[in-house]
């Protein structure tokens, strides 16, 4: 990657890029295309707040539909911050505060009228350790169903339970044992349990916080042939510090860094030609 | 290699090699300090049980009197009627009185049958009063029955008075004496468990005197500290720990709980009675009433061990949940307080093996007083165990000083059973996440 032959074309400055969302209506500092067509999320102007640090800074960004979407950057640059305001896990630390708007299929999702839970039932969310609920196995992926009332008998759980299980490519390891505790399970075990415990409830988005970085190469591949798979049809917002990740799983990439978004585009164009000075310093490995 | 090595590394191995039998020895003497203070410790913890359990464990046998008794019809049943009301009022007393004069005929003088009759325990006559009213058909027959022994009999028989004193020093005389040495030779004297003394309220006779009604009386106590506490403190813990918003307000109220928890408990019965009962009017002496006063006791070390539990539980879990769509009742419920109730129990049950060993606040609110029944309700009067310790541990009779280890005993025992409780809880539902 970072063969850049034309540095003489990339911006140095943050200041004065012509806003690719002007016609949309607002303006925005970032290189490259944040409007898609069709987006399932959109985040306009959204700023983020932990008490007096701002750690997301007038932040546009659309979610393509059935796709997957890197976000990538230094550490501390806000990338976890953003990924949790597309379903108000920030609601949780007290000190937290968002500004801007974020919408669902064109809601707001900071609505008032907006139920968190409901919300949370359609944008899940899978964390960088895998964090099972000490339960069986079954229990784990149960939970989202049965909380959200998805089903009627025990036929149809058990039926969740299956094809969830399949389609995080756990069930043939795990069918022989489903009351097992999801604890006793191995790491790349587990992380595949919380995905499957995702797509339980069937999502429309899954938010993956850097989701392999407890895992072994074998465990990575496996869960990276399964972002691919489920991209048929899930979208997927993922957090990556391995740019090769980012490389293999995602159409598009956007860089963050100091709480701005630097750039997005196609992930291709932007490990190959990066639009914007500190971007490619990233990628190039000059620092991050 | 005759030369020695004075290169810089090897400087530094022989120093490191002289340093090396320093710290060794210094590692042996920090041991051989941890190892005498774990010997002190246990050396006061054997004295302790060793004077107790060999003080107390006479406190768990009773001595018996054979008798045969002569269940006469014309100082029971005069009237030949045979009501119950006049059963129940008959002077069985009289029956114990005929039945020693005839084991003893040669007792004659008024002051040595007083003597003589004062080898049976007053309350001897109940045995015979139940006896009859079980069955009337005993009246104008005789029947050989073993009689409850009078306390310096007891002693006696247990090997605890000194023969060897001046007669004026002992409570018993040579000539009882005699009598209780020709009732042994007799096989007439036994000396067996002591199931009276598990089945008794107190009494003023040493020899009736159990410690059921404490422990009753304590049972009924705990029922209501815990059934109050327990909820309310892990109530209070979880709203502020999981709900309450870090303001003034709950930091003030989280140090007023520290600070309550280190209160001492006599100020807690000063509280509880001009509170519960000035105030509210509850009965005196009442085990609601102590229940509440310790409620108010345990509750802070509740609410505190309650909140290690939560804090204990790791917040991914949380977020799981959270993530999930679950709401934050329903991330609490099915999540966070599951993980957290063992914590919670064995807080719970170390507040009240306190609770049970507490005496000064409920002596402020009347449950030292002398209650002879045991206890039917949360209201009726009561006394609890580590009190009864005190009301007999200050009783002049010398029989009581063996009653009060073994009431220590029982204390202790229960005090064990909980600990035991909450260390297998706490072994048993730890969890790893
Ligand atoms: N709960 C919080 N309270 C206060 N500040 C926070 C909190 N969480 C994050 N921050 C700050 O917000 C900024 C962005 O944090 P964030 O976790 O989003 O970074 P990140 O890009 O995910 O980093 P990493 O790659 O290390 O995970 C950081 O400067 C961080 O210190
Ligand atoms: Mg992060």
């Amino acid at each position: 990657m970072g063969d850049n032959t034309s540095s003489a074309a990339v911006r140095t400055s943050l200041t004065a890029v012509p806003a690719s969302g002007a016609q949309a209506g607002f303006t925005t500092r970032t290189v490259g295309e944040v409007v898609v067509p069709n987006p399932v999320m959109s985040a306009r102007a959204v700023n983020v707040y932990y008490g007096d640090k701002h750690a997301i800074k007038d932040v546009s960004l659309d979610i393509g539909r059935n796709a997957v979407i890197a976000l990538i950057g230094p550490s501390g640059c806000g990338k976890s911050t953003f990924l949790r305001s597309l379903n108000r896990m920030n609601d949780t630390i007290e000190a937290a505060r968002i500004t801007g708007s974020i919408t669902l299929d064109g809601e707001d999702i900071y609505d008032r009228q907006q139920d968190v839970v409901q919300l949370r039932a359609r944008v899940g969310m899978v964390f960088q350790k895998p964090n099972p609920f000490p339960k069986s196995i079954y229990e784990n992926i149960a939970y989202g169903p049965r909380i959200h009332g998805l089903v009627a008998s025990r036929a149809d759980l058990d039926e969740i339970v299956q094809t969830s299980l399949q389609k995080a490519g756990l069930w043939e390891e795990v069918k022989d044992r489903l009351d097992h505790s999801g604890t006793s399970l191995s790491g790349g075990q587990q992380q595949r349990l919380c995905i499957a415990r995702a797509i339980a409830v069937d999502p429309e988005v899954i938010l993956m916080d850097e989701p392999c970085s407890a895992l072994d190469p074998i465990a990575t591949a496996r869960i990276e042939d399964l972002i691919d798979e489920l991209r048929q049809n899930y979208t997927i917002v993922i957090v990556t510090h391995n740019m090769q990740q980012a490389a293999r799983v995602s159409q598009r990439t956007a860089y963050f860094h100091l709480g701005d978004l630097i750039e997005v585009g196609p992930t291709e164009q932007i490990f190959t030609n990066p639009g914007h000075k500190l971007t490619e310093d990233y990628i190039t490995g000059r620092f991050g | 290699m005759s030369e020695p090595d004075l290169t810089p590394r090897a400087r530094t191995r022989d120093r490191v090699a002289a340093s090396l039998r320093r710290r060794y020895r210094a590692e042996r003497r920090f041991r051989a300090y941890g190892i005498g203070a774990v010997a002190i410790g246990l050396l006061f913890v054997v004295f302790v049980f060793y004077t107790i359990i060999s003080k107390g464990y006479p406190a768990f046998l009773q001595t018996y009197v054979q008798l045969d008794v002569d269940y006469s019809a014309e100082l029971l049943d005069p009237e030949g009627k045979r009501a119950t009301a006049d059963l129940e009022s008959a002077d069985y007393q009289a029956l114990i009185k005929a039945a020693l004069r005839e084991r003893f005929p040669e007792v004659t003088e008024r002051a040595e049958l007083r003597k003589l009759y004062a080898l049976i325990s007053s309350g001897a006559d109940l045995t015979l009063r139940n006896r009859v009213l079980s069955d009337p058909g005993r009246i104008g027959k005789r029947e050989s029955v073993w009689l409850l022994a009078k306390d310096q009999v007891d002693l006696l028989a247990k090997g605890e008075v000194d023969r060897s004193l001046p007669e004026s020093q002992r409570n018993i005389d040579d000539q009882a004496i005699g009598w209780v040495d020709r009732l042994r030779a007799e096989h007439r004297l036994e000396t067996r468990f002591n199931v009276a003394f598990f089945r008794n309220g107190d009494s003023r006779e040493p020899e009736q005197a159990g410690v059921w009604g404490a422990v009753v009386g304590s049972f009924f106590t705990l029922v209501v500290t815990l059934g109050l506490s327990f909820p309310i403190g892990v109530a209070a813990a979880v709203y502020l720990e999981e709900f309450a918003k870090r303001s003034r307000f709950t930091d003030l109220i989280e140090v007023n709980i520290n600070n309550l928890a280190a209160v001492p408990s006599i100020v807690f019965g000063l509280l509880g009675l001009a509170m519960f009962i000035q105030f509210f009017g509850l009965p005196r002496s009442a085990p609601l009433v102590g229940g509440l006063v310790l409620t108010l006791m345990t509750l802070p070390t509740i609410i505190i061990t309650s909140r290690a539990a939560l804090k204990a539980v790791p917040p991914s879990i949380r977020e799981a949940a959270l993530g999930m769509g679950a709401s934050r009742v329903q991330t609490m419920l099915h999540h966070v307080l599951p993980l957290a109730m063992p914590g919670m129990l064995t807080g719970a049950i170390i507040g009240m093996a306190r609770a049970l060993g507490e005496s000064a606040p409920l002596l402020m609110i009347g449950m030292v007083a002398f209650v002879a029944d045991v206890p039917k309700s949360l209201s009726s009067a009561a006394t609890v165990l580590p009190v009864q310790v005190y009301l007999w541990s200050s009783s002049p009779e010398r029989a009581f000083v063996e009653r009060t280890s073994g009431a220590i005993i029982v204390l202790l025992a229960f005090l064990l059973i909980m600990n035991a409780a909450a260390v297998f809880l706490r072994s048993r539902f730890e969890r790893r996440w």
